[in-house]
């Protein structure tokens, strides 16, 4: 296990190091500097910001510097918000996409596998199909059409709940609801298929054979098994709503970290994308860890290390 | 000679794909309506009246006999629009997925053919890829690569054709970054393929690997890989709606269903509710979207069964 651990720490870097690179360059690689407006400024000046933002001197030397501030933590300041660190910035922003994305996951995996388990414990009737209809829309709709729409009847048509914004519990309903749903829908198919699967087990007959009532035969026992699949997806779960905030927090003016994806690519803020883009890497690979080792964990089946 | 009987009553029982495809209606309904949506994106803007996709003082009509969408902030009609945007949106899916296609059968097939310490290594690069979030990575490589055609087309004398350099750059970054589940599966079919026979007699009568690899193998995967393909072309539409959505895709007076969602969206959270900015779009989309992913599980049940989740 500690082998298996360390290994994939060691991926981790090797991952984070590639991301780096990648986005450190491809930025420098865009046309247009970080302090071009409509009238030049000075040279002096110019040079003195590039001085102070540490974007002169040669790039394998600049490359190896930013390497070296990040090994520190220190993710450089905004060119675009000045004086502002990127540490600022996202020390602000990110507990927000993290509530948001917190209660969104929660939602998807405790709604998804409920729904899941309901609908195939009533195989064949009509909550069944209905569940299953519309996880198939909720899994073909996009956030930007399901958070629209939210909108346009909790918050137009029959006022509600708040357009947009954030601060109050009320605010949080709708976003929760656009970022999850796609996730309830498909979590709910993957626990149907494999409930489904499960429930045909001997040990579930030795169950009903003793006597259980079917609610502890599906909600006890079958269900410990059947969830496996959805503890896989997990890792792309945080991966899927990682980005799908970004759009969400567009949709309904939520001041998160998704908004600095954008903007930084369009003010030409490189260490503020790179600090996101870090960040946002970190975690998802960090999370995929968590996931496997618990994945281990929940299935004794599994070994860790080969 | 009893693996052979078996095979070959395998053979008898099995229906042809066509066949299996014919008994599904989901994905005949769904063949029928993309190609209705495929006439209508590519004649629809010719046979509307001309001026309906211009920019107006008619904005926000609510949906009429002579806009039967309703039209837009610019008084555009929202029907051209939809349409323009199911050609973008179309183009941009299919083109994205055949770049994703190409790229992806040939990193498969030489990771796959050349086998050992390269097939590791570039098994081990689409892993890195694969754990970096798609959407991030292509924000940034769109705002990179963007302004660089943009110069390109400035200084060949190609300015006409400027307005369209967002959608030359979408199906490129979109398709190389979509290769990766493409070049999993045919590296799997080639690791399968290259152990039997025929590969074997190939090499004996002293065929090049080139030859091998494109008169031999290709031919066996390319139905799966094909199944793939149609699989591929409702995500490249998504993300290029998603980023549409964002602003850093298609750019007005074009459209595509992300740019129009994104225009809804913005003048939606006023006071006024103008749902046909919004729901037009949203159903062409959708239907779409969800056309294509059931023709795509219809394709992959009839010619691959056992890929089946």
């Amino acid at each position: 296990m500690l082998r298996f651990i360390a290994t994939r720490c060691l991926g981790l870097i090797a991952i984070l190091f590639s991301v780096v690179t990648i986005t450190f360059f491809l930025v420098r690689l865009m046309p247009g500097g970080p302090f071009d407006r409509e009238r030049k400024l000075p040279e002096h000046i110019e040079k003195q910001l590039l001085a102070k933002y540490k974007l002169d001197g040669p790039l394998p030397e600049q490359y190896i510097n930013y390497l070296g501030d990040l090994v520190h933590g220190d993710l450089r300041l905004s060119t675009k918000y000045r004086s502002r660190s990127v540490n600022e910035i996202l020390a602000d922003s990110l507990p927000v996409s993290g509530l948001l994305g917190g209660i969104a996951f929660c939602v998807a995996t405790m709604g998804g596998v409920l729904l899941g388990s309901l609908a195939a414990a009533k195989q064949h009737t009509w909550i069944d199909r209905t569940a299953m209809l519309a996880a198939l829309f909720a899994i073909s709709l996009p956030s930007f059409v399901i958070g629209p729409l939210l909108v346009l009847v909790f918050a137009i048509y029959v006022p509600v709940l708040p357009v947009g914004g954030w601060g109050t519990v009320q605010s949080l309903i709708l976003p929760s609801i656009t970022l999850a749903a796609p996730y309830v829908a498909y979590i709910a198919r993957l626990t149907r298929a494999s409930m489904l699967e499960v429930l045909t087990q001997d040990y579930v007959r030795t169950a009903r054979a003793k006597g259980l009532s079917e609610n502890t035969v599906i909600y006890k026992h079958a269900l410990r098994v059947a969830i496996l699949p959805v503890v896989s997806f997990l890792g792309p779960l945080a991966a899927n709503l990682l980005t799908g905030s970004i759009v969400v927090e567009s949709i309904f003016s939520i001041p998160g970290a998704g908004s600095f994806f954008v903007n930084s690519v369009l003010n030409r803020d490189g260490f503020l994308l790179a600090g996101v883009v870090i960040v946002y890497c970190t975690l998802l690979v960090l999370f995929n860890l968590i996931v496997d080792v618990l994945y281990g964990f929940l299935d004794r089946r599994i070994t860790l290390y080969d | 000679m009893a693996s052979w009987i078996a095979a070959s009553r395998f053979m008898i029982e099995s229906r042809s794909p066509w066949a299996k495809l014919r008994r599904n209606p989901a994905a005949i309904v769904s063949g029928i309506a993309l190609i209705a949506v495929a006439l209508a994106a590519i004649f629809g803007p010719i046979l509307l009246p001309a001026g309906f996709g211009e920019v107006t003082h008619n904005s926000f009509l609510p949906p009429s006999d002579q806009h039967p969408f309703g039209t837009d902030l610019n008084g555009r009609d929202l029907l051209y629009r939809v349409l323009l945007g199911a050609r973008v949106s179309m183009l941009v899916g299919i083109a994205g997925a055949l770049v994703s296609f190409v790229v992806g059968i040939i990193y498969g097939m030489v990771a796959g053919y050349g086998g050992g310490q390269a097939d590791s290594i570039m098994m081990r690069f689409v892993d890195v890829l694969y754990a970096i979030p798609r959407l991030i990575f292509l924000l940034v490589l769109i705002s990179a690569l963007d302004p660089l055609l943009r110069r390109g087309m400035e200084t060949h004398g190609l300015q006409a054709l400027i307005g369209y350099s967002k959608i030359v750059i979408l199906i490129l970054c979109l398709g190389l970054t979509e290769w990766l589940t493409m070049a999993r599966i045919v590296r799997g079919q080639v690791l399968s393929l290259k152990s039997q026979q025929f590969v074997l007699a190939a090499r004996s009568i002293g065929q090049s690997h080139f030859n091998i690899i494109f008169q031999h193998l290709l031919p066996n995967l390319i139905g799966v890989a094909l199944v793939y393909l149609t699989l591929t072309v409702p995500a490249v539409i998504l993300d290029e709606s998603f980023l549409s959505f964002l602003g850093v895709g298609v750019q007005a007076p074009l459209a595509s269903w992300g740019l129009l969602l994104s225009d809804a969206a913005q003048v939606i959270n006023p006071i006024k509710g103008y749902w046909w900015l919004l729901v037009f779009p949203a159903i062409a989309m959708s239907l779409t979207l969800l056309a294509l992913n059931f023709l795509g599980d219809g394709l992959r049940d009839a010619f691959d069964p056992r890929q089946r989740k």
